[in-house]
């Protein structure tokens, strides 16, 4: 198959055959074409060449109503659930036979009937709001397993899961490719999950496959190897020792409420000293967001305080530029940064009314925004047209860099980060740990708050578990286990 | 009329409230169709006076009154049509359409209506639940227009619908989750412009209620604002059918406060009695929003920058 968008070519002449029962990952970095080739598949994109055989025979799927006709269902990364249906709702909706009155007992029973073949329970009467991550993804799993597609394609499935859920929800896969239910394609960039449960793998690199065939024949160095072709990986950063410096942030029993007015943060409180990374882990909705949001002074928190360098930290403009505090958020397009503006802009956002960019104290000099912005692209390898183009113009991983750029290149005492390397590739990924490291090598304290597990056992200095917007477990890195964290982000122990 | 003095009042604002909510209650429900589809449609005030004013004249030029609720009620499907089809056009903003629709409609039915300002036109019947009174202000207030059972029937209809109905999941879909609905191969756009128009049709409906029942006349200042107010009372109502039918039975309430002191000689501030559902609009509003947190029931795909 072959897939071009404008000039650029998204997948270049790929082939790959999935024999009834198999399980077969698809490995490659962001932007390998894997979703594009599994879109195809699906019948969101039309090929520009190639042809899709289903039983030997051709087929030309031009929609996903007819793709799901075949039998072919998709597990999306962004969750295709509808938010304020109850997930019995959520199941059924998907049905091409959806009777114009839904009779609700004989559907009930139904799925009840289908629940007890299944191997993990869920609630079927929440908003499907309300639940955690994990529990949405197994619904999903669920819902294409309830309207019988016997080949399931899994974008990114385990990305919000918990590493026993992952496991679970993986080898339920297993088990059931095992008994021929199903077939399966689960596209990742994890090797551990593709070596341990695929059969066979298929490498994409730059829209080309490069590798693959039955997992038992291959190593994870030949993995590695495939996927990134002759780009080399940044040495991991070494870590200073920096033992016994002040405390630089601390909380005190905090609480904040989220959008709905429920408490997202419950009596937190965790102190970070100068120097050290504290990671937090836990399963995304955990409350996360909200206390980044209470410390970025994007959310008023309930109760409780914030000290910096045992201060008061009112959370004003004033006072992060005092202290040098800075934050990355989440979803950074969305929540810090304004698509319209330009690079220069965006990349301005704390510095724009410093004496170095104004002219007579208050005109912005767009000049000299330039200036800054030109330096900061080339140090941090922002890939754009120039400093005037607009941001929503850049891919995920540059705006994100931008970010970064922004939030890095001042005087950083405190820097608080989510999920910072979510969505980037490998290269950008050790990047910008490394850049995290040197920060906090240069005497920074970091709150790093992320779902990758091995992200914090690589970064911090110490870890808490968040769970349910309170901190329940604390351990240093060093004998720090991986179960034993997993079991406190799935429930208090 | 003394006689009950101050069960007067309110055997009077509670008739007021039945007589009165009915064009609120179906621009509500209307709204509330067209939202639960991920769509605003900020025209319904044009589509009511639109509706009032040509179920007054097909009334008046046919002499049947039901006659003249269809056409209402077509003529608001045909404007749902124009806002839907137009807002299914890449970067349009249905708030601003809404807007636009709003001014069309007024100005068209002004335009059209001049004539029948003058001539009468065949009311609709009622239903006199009352008869059993001897008191005038009872047999009044018992005095029921069949569109207001209608839309009583309707409320839990609606609601009943959205819940348990194909169309009412893929109405809820579309307006809550459009990467779901497109995923699951629905168009999205086409059952917008549906929901848009059945909100329309219903919103038509509404007008001619106020043409040919109560008031029962057609002039320019026969709205005056209840298609806006509805909308307001949407979000108050959480997007829930059966809450716009008590909602709506509290702005009605409301707007015949004044009339209602009025009968029992309380003549002093009429107008200020008058502005009633106009502060009860805002009170509310204030009420049910939050600097901090989203609303509860709103459909997701809501937004005013598309």
């Amino acid at each position: 198959m072959t897939k071009r968008f404008g000039t650029l070519l998204a997948l270049d002449d790929v082939s790959l055959t999935l024999a009834p029962g198999s399980f077969h990952a698809i490995l490659g970095q962001n932007g390998a074409g894997k979703s594009t080739l599994v879109k195809c598949i699906m019948g969101y994109h039309r090929p520009d060449a190639g042809r899709l055989l289903v039983d030997g025979r051709d087929h030309a799927v031009v929609n996903p109503r007819e793709a799901h006709a075949r039998g072919f269902g998709m597990v999306y990364q962004h969750f295709t659930l509808v938010p304020s249906m109850s997930a019995a709702e959520n199941l059924i909706l998907g049905r091409a036979d959806l009777p114009a009155v839904i009779r609700w007992d004989e559907e009930r029973a139904r799925i009840e009937e289908f629940r007890r073949r299944m191997p993990f329970t869920l609630d079927l009467d929440r908003p499907v709001a309300g639940l955690a991550a994990g529990e949405k993804q197994k619904l999903e799993i669920l819902k294409q397993l309830f309207l019988g597609r016997c080949v399931l394609i899994l974008d990114e499935p385990t990305s919000v899961l918990t590493p026993d859920e992952a496991d679970q929800v993986l080898g339920l896969m297993r088990d059931l490719t095992a008994e021929r239910r199903l077939s399966v394609v689960v596209i990742t960039h994890k090797f551990r999950e593709a070596l341990a449960f695929a059969r066979e793998v298929t490498v994409l690199r730059a829209g080309r496959r490069v590798g693959g065939g039955p997992v038992a024949s291959l190593s994870r160095q030949d993995l590695v190897r495939m996927m990134l072709g002759s780009a080399t990986l940044a040495e991991p950063a070494t870590r200073v020792a920096r033992p016994g410096q002040a405390v630089a942030l601390e909380l005190e029993a905090l609480t904040a409420e989220n959008d709905k007015g429920l408490v997202a943060v419950r009596d937190a409180s965790v102190a970070v000293r100068a120097g050290e990374i504290v990671g937090v882990a836990g399963v995304s909705g955990n409350g996360q967001r909200e206390l980044v949001e209470v410390l970025a002074g994007q959310r008023e928190p309930e109760s409780g305080a914030i000290r910096v360098r045992g201060e008061p930290y009112g959370r004003t403009r004033a006072e992060m530029r005092r202290h040098g505090i800075f934050v990355l958020t989440e979803e950074p397009l969305h929540s810090a940064c304004v698509r319209g503006m330009s690079v220069a802009e965006n990349l301005a956002f704390r510095t724009f009314d410093e004496p170095a960019n104004t002219r007579g104290g208050w005109l912005v000099s767009r000049r000299a925004l330039r200036r800054q912005a030109r330096a900061l692209i080339d140090a941090y390898g922002i890939t754009t047209q120039g400093p005037d183009a607009r941001l929503e113009t850049l891919s995920g991983g540059n705006v994100q860099r931008t970010v970064l750029a922004r939030e890095l290149s001042g005087e950083v005492s405190v820097l608080i980060a989510q999920n910072p390397c979510a969505g980037l590739d490998v290269a950008a990924t050790v990047e910008i740990r490394n850049r995290m490291v040197a920060a906090r090598n240069a005497g920074a304290a970091v709150l790093l708050l992320s779902e990758d597990l091995d992200e914090l056992l690589e970064l911090a200095d110490r870890i808490v578990v968040m769970f349910e917007g309170r901190f329940v477990y604390e351990t240093p890195r060093d004998g720090a286990d991986l179960h034993t964290i997993g079991h406190h982000m799935a429930s208090h122990a | 009329m003394m006689e009950l003095g101050w069960w007067g009042v309110l055997v009077a604002v509670a008739g007021g409230a039945v007589r009165v909510s009915t064009p609120y209650l179906f621009v509500s429900l209307g709204e509330t169709l067209t939202e639960k589809s991920g769509r605003v449609n900020l025209g319904l005030e044009g589509t009511l006076v639109l509706g009032a004013m040509s179920a007054y004249g097909v009334a008046h030029l046919s002499g049947s009154p039901w006659l003249g609720v269809l056409v209402a009620g077509v003529a608001g499907a045909a404007f749902g049509l124009v806002h839907g089809a137009v807002c299914s056009l890449a970067r349009v903003n249905d708030i601003a359409m809404g807007i636009a629709l709003f001014l069309l409609g007024t100005g068209l039915a002004f335009y059209l209506g001049k004539p029948f300002i003058e001539p009468v036109a065949p009311r609709l019947p009622h239903l006199a639940f009352g008869a059993w009174s001897d008191s005038p202000p009872v047999r009044a207030a018992l005095d029921v227009s069949p569109l207001f059972v209608a839309g009583a029937v309707l409320a839990p209809a609606l609601r009943w619908a959205l819940g348990n109905t194909k169309w009412g999941l893929v109405v809820r879909t579309v307006g809550d989750n459009s990467d779901a609905a497109k995923a699951l191969g629905w168009p999205v756009s086409l059952v917008r412009t549906l929901a848009t128009m059945a909100g329309g049709f219903l919103a038509g409906v509404g007008g001619s209620f106020l043409s040919l029942h109560y008031p029962g006349t057609w002039n320019e200042a026969l709205s005056s604002g209840q298609g806006l107010m509805a909308i307001a009372l949407v979000i108050f109502a959480r997007w829930d059918p059966v809450a716009c039918f008590y909602a709506s039975l509290l702005f009605g309430g409301a707007t015949a406060l004044g009339p209602a002191l009025q009968s029992v000689g309380v003549t002093t501030n009429y107008y200020l009695y008058g502005a009633a559902p106009y502060v009860l609009t805002l009170g509310l509003l204030v009420y049910s929003s939050s600097t901090k947190h989203t609303l509860v029931g709103a459909p997701s795909e809501l937004t005013i920058s598309r």
